[in-house]
């Protein structure tokens, strides 16, 4: 379980402080796949890192019973002069697993070829994402944050991550963050509309389109 | 915060348990950072000592060919293996650590990596180069004939300890506060220059004037430096050390590195 209890995020900006959450209040049971809704800017990313606990709220409690993962399929972290092997090896040696059981699974999940002893920097954004995606699925967790939907590659590729993540990780708990209604709608039993620094919950994503597109009228 | 699924086991578990995820996490950094900095082509991570033993070689080489005065009877060669080497293990682990995780900031989306760990890595990358060099030079220098052996090798760890604190927690402090003020970048570089000829490199304290002696005296580095060279030459010369000063002044200047460590950790968002 993950609960946020009363979190509040606040930003020192040369305006003045902007309240990015206010007072929100969460859980995400084990298992449970909870989908997050908000224009660009109204704090999704912040709510993401408050959850991977990677930076800590102004105000209020978090706490964790169960691991999370990063942001998946994020390349950000990628050191580009070094090999795609290079990164996978630095991930498993952060997460104490032993990358030698794991090059076969990435080589044949990224479809990099000998591109994997490329340096990233050499690879098209596509062949990133994909080195991004199966290093994700190298280390397990009890929740996986997906931050914007997974749009990797082809049809086919697409098919094969998501049979990875709802399929042979059905068990786990799932956040996911996207503007995507269809993709939302598909996987989340459980919806967050972010807008003004609240947070609103649904059950329905129905009821949390509905209250998506009320908040965010133009006047 | 409160981390329920690690706070199962006792306190002493805990703390062995994150010093472990610490020591991997930082093995794994400097791996990184090592095959960023020097990839695999020619001599690869060998450049790791390589590049401040060129820096030696040179300043070695120049003061041998200028007869340098340095106030003493000592081999020019062993005073500037000494003198220099002294510097680049002060000097360039604030130079790696200042900036240093802007470039870094995304990795603190993996929760185990934090801050210090990245201070950490390149503090101990930039310690190993420096001594390294200082090692193999030595070797090199003695056999061929130029320098002799140091004489207390114990005193020369103790001395090369304590300029190493001094020099890593200068960097915490100074990598710190650069996250703070772009200031800091804009003062080290001219200061780390200025410090140089200060710093006893290039001088045995006990050849220069009182009043120098007394106003050099406040730099750490210059206590440590003297105190190698006891070490390395012993009664050959007349050093003038206060190791006491030194660990004050580290501790100090460690627990400023940590107290800036704490603020920055709090305004640091991952990218």
């Amino acid at each position: 379980m993950i609960k946020l209890i009363d979190v509040s995020k606040v930003y020192h900006t040369s305006t003045g402080r902007a309240v990015v959450l206010d007072h929100v209040n969460m859980t995400i049971e084990r298992g449970e796949k909870v989908g997050i809704l908000g224009r660009n800017g109204a704090g999704k990313s912040t709510l993401v890192r408050l959850l991977g606990g990677v930076e800590p709220p102004t105000s209020g409690d978090i706490r964790w019973s169960m691991s999370i993962s990063w942001p998946l399929a994020f390349g950000g972290a990628f050191q580009s002069s070094l090999t795609g092997l290079d990164n996978l090896r630095f991930i498993c040696r952060i997460y104490g697993v032993d990358y030698r059981d794991k090059i076969g699974y990435v080589d044949d999940f990224s479809e990099l070829g000998r591109y994997l002893h490329e340096p990233v920097k050499t690879y098209s954004s596509g062949m990133r994402a994909r080195l991004a995606f199966a290093i994700s699925m190298v280390i397990e967790f009890d929740c996986f944050l997906i931050d914007e939907v997974v749009a990797v590659g082809d049809q086919r590729f697409q098919e094969k991550c998501q049979y990875e993540l709802f399929e042979k990780r059905a068990d786990r708990s799932f956040i996911i963050v996207s503007h995507d209604s269809n993709y939302i709608r598909d996987h989340c039993t459980k919806i967050g509309v972010i807008a003004d620094g609240y947070l609103s919950l649904f059950d329905n994503a129905d009821a949390a389109y509905q209250h998506y597109n009320d908040v965010n009228q133009p006047n | 915060m409160i981390i329920l699924y690690e706070r199962a086991s006792t306190g002493l578990g805990r703390l062995m348990r994150s010093l472990a995820i610490q020591k991997r996490v930082i093995y794994a950094l400097l791996m990184r950072e090592a095959l960023t900095r020097y990839g695999r082509h020619n001599i690869g991570v060998f450049w790791l000592f390589v590049e401040p033993m060129t820096f030696t070689l040179g300043v070695t080489l120049l003061w041998t060919a200028t007869g340098a005065s340095h106030g003493s009877q000592l081999p020019i060669a062993a005073f500037a293996l000494t003198g220099y080497s002294s510097v680049l293990l002060w000097r360039n682990m604030p130079g790696r650590c200042i900036h240093a995780i802007e470039p870094n900031a995304s990795l603190l989306y993996h929760r185990n990596v934090r801050i210090i760990d990245i201070y950490l890595a390149r503090i101990i990358l930039e310690g190993m180069g420096a001594t390294s060099s200082f090692v193999v030079l030595t070797l090199i220098f003695h056999f061929l004939n130029v320098i002799d052996l140091p004489e207390d090798v114990f005193k020369i760890i103790i001395g090369w300890s304590l300029l190493a604190w001094f020099g890593a927690s200068l960097a915490l402090a100074l990598g710190t506060l650069s996250e703070r003020s772009e200031i800091v970048e804009k003062i080290w570089h001219p200061g780390s220059y200025l410090l140089f000829p200060l710093s006893g490199a290039a001088f045995m304290l006990s050849a220069m004037p009182a009043d120098f002696q007394n106003a050099v005296k406040w730099l750490p580095m210059v206590h440590c430096t003297e105190y190698i060279r006891e070490g390395y030459f012993g009664s050959k010369v007349t050093s003038i050390y206060d190791l006491q000063y030194v660990v004050i002044f580290n501790v100090v200047l460690t627990l400023l590195g940590l107290s800036q460590l704490k603020i920055v950790a709090n305004r640091v968002t991952p990218g």
